[in-house]
């Protein structure tokens, strides 16, 4: 097994909009928005809903469970993220949206899509923190890859 | 041009505000976008046109298509010309209307200075929830790459077919950047970029560039030089702005239609086609959105030889492509454009020309297959 790398945790430009988004994800959880008249899960968050036309949205806390729809060892990374290889992946949450992220905690040619991930979250340092993603844990601790 | 197609502004919405807190650049954007739409009595559904300038985040409207939400866009414009864009664009919507393009064309104009942007302008909205990943060019088409695979089973050599066909035609090219043809075997043994692409599944990086004359037919006719004619067009964004992106399609499921229906020709009157290939994946998952595969068979579709010059199912970027002729500027489109005139003229190299070939499919992908993407089809023939 190779042993997965640390990934760095840059800050989100926050606006307004987003703001809630970061802080909660510093908070340990994963906040999503859900447009109160056509009852869409929207992603990413923003004030109005993109399929509706709606501007009636609000927050609500997701379960954090989703499973793997794509993903890539990336062996150039640029940046913060020159180095060794790493695991860029959409996950699709179990409330629907596909989530650009990465998945961590495993060795990367151990991933597969379909793979069942939970989100964990990684400081920032500045008060929020990214969400990443890692293969879900069973009640007892066992993992399911 | 407005009398003619009597295209008129059937909403519009100023912002009540003068002093704006709280609030993004986007969000305002799309608070004018939404007042002037229920002024209209329209909603983002009936919304096929949209265009917006330099304040607007993000790259152009493939950013704000995406968040806004407006997924039927089969005409954009994103020009830059100062103050007087939304005055510009409001004779390109006329003029996009009276050619058939669109019906109803949303142009936004929006921005932060009196309270200061909260970001730098040019920062799309979509940025935080990317970049912070990691998430490189090459590694955002190898997302789509991984789901074709897993959905349909391509595979890499298949991918690598697409390499080997543009070597093949680039020994021809003495300007092209890769001359040697390459093997099957080299392109996997190539090393990884971002799995499961090689680096031999990518284009070359080369500076330079490239620039064509478009005129009107009585202009042409008095040049002496052999003009090749637009006979139809398609463009279309992709964004997944419901958040499910599907990563197995790009935009020319739209562009490409509309193209073949303007020019009254289908798949199997194509003689030569420019695909965009700023990776190999890039050209098989278009192959089968434009039709000349079956959805899933484009791996067996460009296999053995498929794509090559001059007998292949369809020769395919008979300059090398950007895979191994030229990418300037890392935007293939412009190549794309003369190199099918090269061969709609009989001026391809003799070992790639395409014998008596009279209709020519030149197809550009901006963006990302990954996430954002603009379409666009234009099939060219020779003239009359
Ligand atoms: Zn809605």
């Amino acid at each position: 097994m190779v042993e997965p790398r640390t990934l760095p945790a840059p800050a989100p430009t926050l606006t307004p909009e987003t703001e809630p988004f970061w802080t909660a994800a510093a908070e340990g959880r994963l906040l999503l928005k859900r447009c109160l008249a056509c009852a869409a899960v929207i992603w990413y968050p923003r004030s109005h809903c993109p399929l509706c036309g709606s501007r009636e949205t609000e927050w609500f806390t997701g379960s954090g469970h989703g499973t793997v729809y794509s993903f890539t060892v990336n062996h150039k990374g640029e940046g913060a993220y020159r180095g060794a290889p790493y695991v860029l992946a959409y996950v699709e949450l179990v409330e629907g949206p596909r989530v650009l992220t990465n998945i961590v905690d495993v060795d990367p040619a151990a991933v597969t899509v379909g793979m069942a991930v939970q989100a964990v979250f990684a400081p920032t340092g500045e008060g929020t923190a990214l969400v990443r993603f890692a293969p879900r844990r069973e009640p007892g601790g066992h993992r399911t890859d | 041009m407005s009398r003619r197609t009597g295209a008129r502004i059937v909403g519009a919405y100023e912002h009540p505000d003068r002093v704006i807190t709280g609030k993004s650049v986007e969000q305002v954007h799309a608070e004018v976008a939404l007042g002037a739409l229920a002024d209209a009595g329209l909603g983002l559904e009936d919304v096929d046109g949209y265009c917006c300038s330099g304040d607007a985040p993000g790259l152009g409207p493939i950013s704000m298509a995406q968040y806004l939400g407006l997924s039927r866009l089969t005409f954009v414009d994103s020009l830059e010309i100062g103050g007087s864009s939304p005055v510009a664009q409001l004779g390109h919507a006329a003029a996009a209307i009276a050619a058939g393009k669109c019906r109803v064309v949303l142009i936004t104009l929006a921005g932060l200075p009196r309270s200061g942007a909260f970001r730098p302008i040019w920062a799309a909205p979509e940025a935080p929830f990317e970049t912070v990943y990691g998430p490189t060019t090459p590694a955002m088409y190898a997302l789509a790459a991984r789901r074709h695979m897993h959905e349909y089973g391509t595979t890499a050599e298949q991918l690598a077919e697409i390499k080997v066909a543009a070597s093949l035609h680039a020994q021809h090219n003495p300007n092209a950047f890769l001359r040697r043809p390459v093997t099957v075997e080299e392109v996997l043994e190539s090393p990884w970029v971002s799995e499961p692409l090689h680096r031999l599944d990518c284009c070359v990086v080369t500076d330079g560039g490239g620039a064509i004359v478009v005129a009107a037919p009585e202009v042409a006719k008095d040049l002496g030089r052999r003009s090749p004619v637009l006979l139809g067009h398609g463009e279309a964004l992709k964004h997944g702005s419901d958040g499910r992106l599907d990563l197995t399609y790009t935009a020319a499921v739209r562009s490409g239609p509309t193209a073949f229906e303007e020019a009254g020709v289908t798949v199997a009157d194509v003689d030569y086609a420019s695909i965009y290939d700023s990776f190999t994946i890039t050209v098989l998952i278009t192959l089968e959105d434009l039709g000349f595969a079956e959805r899933g068979k484009g791996g067996w579709f460009v296999a053995d030889g498929g794509l090559l010059a001059p007998h292949g199912r369809l020769p395919v970027n008979t300059d090398g492509g950007g895979l191994c002729n030229n990418h300037p500027a890392s935007r293939g489109g412009m190549t794309k454009i003369i190199e099918a005139v090269r061969q709609l003229r009989g001026e391809a190299h003799p070992a790639v020309q395409v014998p008596n070939c009279e209709i020519a499919l030149v197809h550009g992908t901006g963006g990302s297959l990954g996430s954002r993407m603009a379409s666009v089809t234009a099939i060219l023939g020779v003239e009359e």
